[in-house]
């Protein structure tokens, strides 16, 4: 039995299964960070005082940081055209690259975290602390989880570029969807938690 | 069985993998939406009779508080019900644990993943769902979420205890229970995000050739809707279990004001928190969760209305107009459980306003549905009493909601048994209603043999007239003033006095209404393998579950069917037959 437009578009919608599933995905996630700035929005307001983020954070790190994630988002999409255009070696090449930067930003956030443990700035401190561990741990695990997709499509499951190009490429494309969810998600964070 | 092929001959050595699959691998973990849809199912009901048994241990609190409650008190041990005299504590647990499940674990998993995952691919003549694999990591996922919500009675302190709401700053200095309950919950909200995207998915891009939006049938349209909700509104309460999982391990005080005193001492925490935040969070998914509880079974009945009418639904294109419409605006009226928190009277006329608003496309909706009944040949089978029961009850619900969604006169009924007679007459004697009418009407295509009509009847009168038992009474004592959280059921009150006999009679009416569920359990099993065998079509119904033959094999149809007309074309003047199916070319 065979699944219909799993890699073909349906004529009427124009597009494939898993191109619509990705962005339904996508729109959930937007309501899960949506209800943490929320409510980061809703702490602040209530709030007698509210420091500065500069006061606990390093604002140098985070816009290095900053740079990585956007610099692995062009290279996604670098990525995904490579395999339009069937060059395969650029491909990995690409992906590969997107993958680094997500553990060089991965590193960085650790030596930022373990700055905050070692001054002895805790979750428990403030709750400006709180919101700020609770957004950027959260969106850690998104860093996680898309550099898994992604290394699991750089290595084994890059088999399936034989098989059925096709599908590959759709899957290349999706993955990068939330690649770049997670880059935007920061892109919101950043400004918010570091700058005001 | 992949959900992707990669190509055609694969896919054919998949077939052919089928004829050979274990039985651990066809009926356990299948990829089948079918037979996911029947674990859904059975594991659904098995939960709403858990969580209707905690109900009932209850009701025998409520009727003769400070009475030993003879056998059962004994069998639960002298941790929980001391010389079988209930503790505060295990009760407190039962309530929030019956909220728990009957939501999360029965009404929705039965309602969305049995008769969605079942039904759903067959009305709009699909192989399968979009994304089968994906399907089966959904049921897996609500399982093991469920394994947690039971298995949390057993840790020390037992299970959560802070009502199905688990209101914070309550929720955040109890047991070890609490956390079992926010990971159980996370484990059920990412099995419903997987079935959700599967089923908006599935509808948009697997129906049968022909087969447009205005000739989907009407439950399509109420599980597409739900989906939507379920996807968007759940997200909230997730971010939500994190920051509670934050405030209890991590020591933060998301939810937690400065100065809080709890049994006389200054809690030590940061501060600077807000209880109502966790509220507002909630409601932003438990409000839009009502309506996923109502919906299937709104979708399910209109199956049946216009099947056993022997006519179209009255009003299709507004029911499914209403549907959307309320479907969008279920967002914007949840602070209307809020009333009494003190958010100010502008979020209340706001929030007010919206909640009147709302009412509208329900009344639609309902009214449709009644008025389809206007001049059809009825046919009384055991799924169409359901169905018709569901429309009065489901009336009384919804009416009965409107006191509370206007501001002042909430500020009387709030938190009264009022709020849990309107509720349990949505949910109780509304959607179950709802759910066992599908159960009586899709059991033939999915075992391919007919429930027992005898039993059936049985099992719909008992039921009806021991919900109506059980509930009314809610209402005259919500407005007498008695509060819903009370151990005693109000018996160390003075204005409660008064009308104190009514917990009785609603307890006995809860017993009575377990003996009336014996005839469905009984007529369940006995007709899944004694039942009267039935052929493809045996309601002469004309959606396209019913060209696929009874039970479906994998795959669903001989030949992909394809849609010629809108779902509900009965009596259709001059045609020889008083039903036209979708799947007929041409008017035989």
């Amino acid at each position: 039995m065979d699944i219909p437009y799993t890699v073909a578009a349906r004529p009427d919608t124009g597009l494939n299964n898993g191109k619509i599933a990705i962005w339904l995905f996508l729109a959930s996630e937007v309501m899960l960070f949506g209800a943490l700035f929320a409510s980061y929005v809703m702490l602040r307001v209530g709030a007698p005082e509210w420091p500065a983020g500069a006061t606990y954070l390093n604002v140098p790190l985070a816009t290095l940081n900053t740079v990585v994630l956007i610099s692995s988002s062009v290279t996604m999409v670098l990525a995904w055209a490579s395999l339009v255009k069937r060059n395969f070696s650029r491909f990995r090449l690409f992906l590969g690259i997107t993958i680094l930067c997500g553990l060089v930003f991965l590193v960085i956030k650790y030596f930022e975290y373990s700055a905050k443990f070692h001054h002895g700035y805790l979750p428990a401190t403030n709750t400006f602390l709180a919101i700020y561990f609770t957004l950027t741990g959260l969106h850690g695990l998104h860093v996680i989880g898309g550099m898994a997709v992604n290394s699991w499509l750089w290595g084994p499951g890059s088999a399936m570029w034989r098989t059925d190009p096709a599908h590959f490429t759709n899957r290349v494309e999706n993955a990068g969807l939330f690649w770049h969810l997670v880059d935007l998600v920061w892109i919101f964070l950043f400004p918010v938690l570091y700058l005001l | 069985m992949g959900p992707e092929p990669a190509t055609a001959h694969h896919a054919a050595a998949h077939d052919a993998d089928h004829e050979e699959l274990g039985f651990w691998w066809k009926y356990v973990f299948s990829t089948d939406h079918k037979t996911i849809g029947i674990q859904y199912a059975v594991t659904g009901l098995l939960f709403l009779l858990f969580g209707f048994s905690l109900m009932m241990l209850m009701r025998w609190q409520l009727a003769y508080p400070g009475r030993a409650l003879p056998l059962i008190g004994a069998l639960l041990g002298e941790a929980r019900m001391p010389g079988g005299l209930m503790l505060p504590e295990f009760y407190n647990e039962l309530g929030a644990m019956h909220g728990t499940i009957m939501v999360f674990l029965g009404v929705v998993p039965l309602a969305v993943g049995g008769f969605g995952n079942f039904v759903l691919p067959l009305q709009i003549g699909a192989p399968d769902m979009a994304f089968p694999r994906i399907n089966m990591a959904s049921y897996w996922s609500y399982f093991v979420g469920g394994v947690v919500m039971l298995a949390s009675f057993f840790v020390p302190g037992g299970a959560a205890q802070s009502g199905w709401t688990s209101y914070a700053p309550l929720s955040n200095i109890a047991g070890s229970g609490q956390s079992w309950w926010l990971f159980g919950m996370v484990f059920l909200i990412t099995s419903s995000l997987l079935g959700s995207i599967n089923f908006i998915v599935t509808t948009i891009q697997l129906r049968a050739p022909g087969l447009s939006y205005f000739r989907l049938p009407f439950f399509v349209w109420s599980q597409l809707v739900t989906s939507f909700l379920l996807l968007l509104a759940f997200p909230p309460l997730e971010a939500a279990a994190f920051l509670q999982l934050m405030d209890r391990h991590a020591g933060t005080s998301f939810f937690m004001p400065s100065g809080l005193v709890v049994s006389g001492q200054v809690l030590e925490v940061t501060g600077g928190g807000n209880p109502l935040l966790w509220q507002h969070l909630f409601w932003f998914l438990a409000h839009p969760e009502v309506y996923v509880l109502i919906l299937p079974a709104l979708g399910i009945v209109a199956e049946i209305v216009a099947n056993n009418t022997r006519k179209p639904l009255f009003g299709y294109r507004s029911m499914v107009y209403s549907v959307i419409f309320l479907g969008f605006m279920s967002f914007i009226v949840w602070a209307h459980h809020m009333f009494i928190t003190g958010m100010g009277t502008t979020m209340a006329t706001f929030f007010q306003t919206t909640t009147m608003i709302i009412s509208i496309p329900s009344i639609v909706v309902l009214t449709a549905l009644i008025l389809s009944l206007w001049g059809g040949s009825i046919r009384f089978t055991t799924p169409m009493l359901f169905a018709l029961g569901f429309l009065p009850m489901f009336g009384i619900g919804g009416l009965t909601g409107l006191p509370l969604g206007l501001a002042a006169t909430d500020v009387h009924l709030h938190d009264t048994y009022y709020v849990i007679g309107h509720f349990h007459y949505v949910v109780a004697p509304g959607t179950i209603f709802g759910l066992f009418a599908g159960v009586y009407y899709w059991f033939p295509k999915a075992t391919g043999r007919a429930m027992n009509e005898a039993l059936g009847k049985l099992h719909f009168w008992g039921s009806l007239v021991f919900m109506n038992v059980i509930f009314m009474p809610f209402f005259i004592m919500g407005l007498a003033g008695v509060s819903r959280r009370l151990y005693d059921g109000g018996a160390s009150y003075a204005h409660a006095q008064h009308v104190l006999q009514w917990n009785v009679v609603s307890s006995v009416g809860a017993w009575c209404l377990g003996l009336a569920q014996i005839p469905f359990i009984v007529n369940f099993f006995w007709s899944a393998f004694r039942g009267r065998r039935v052929g493809a079509n045996p309601w002469e119904a004309t959606t396209l579950e019913w060209a696929a033959p009874s039970p479906p094999p994998h795959g669903n149809f001989p030949q992909l069917p394809r849609a010629h007309r809108g779902p509900y074309e009965y009596s259709v003047p001059g045609a020889s037959r008083d039903y036209l199916p979708q799947w007929e070319p041409r008017g035989a």
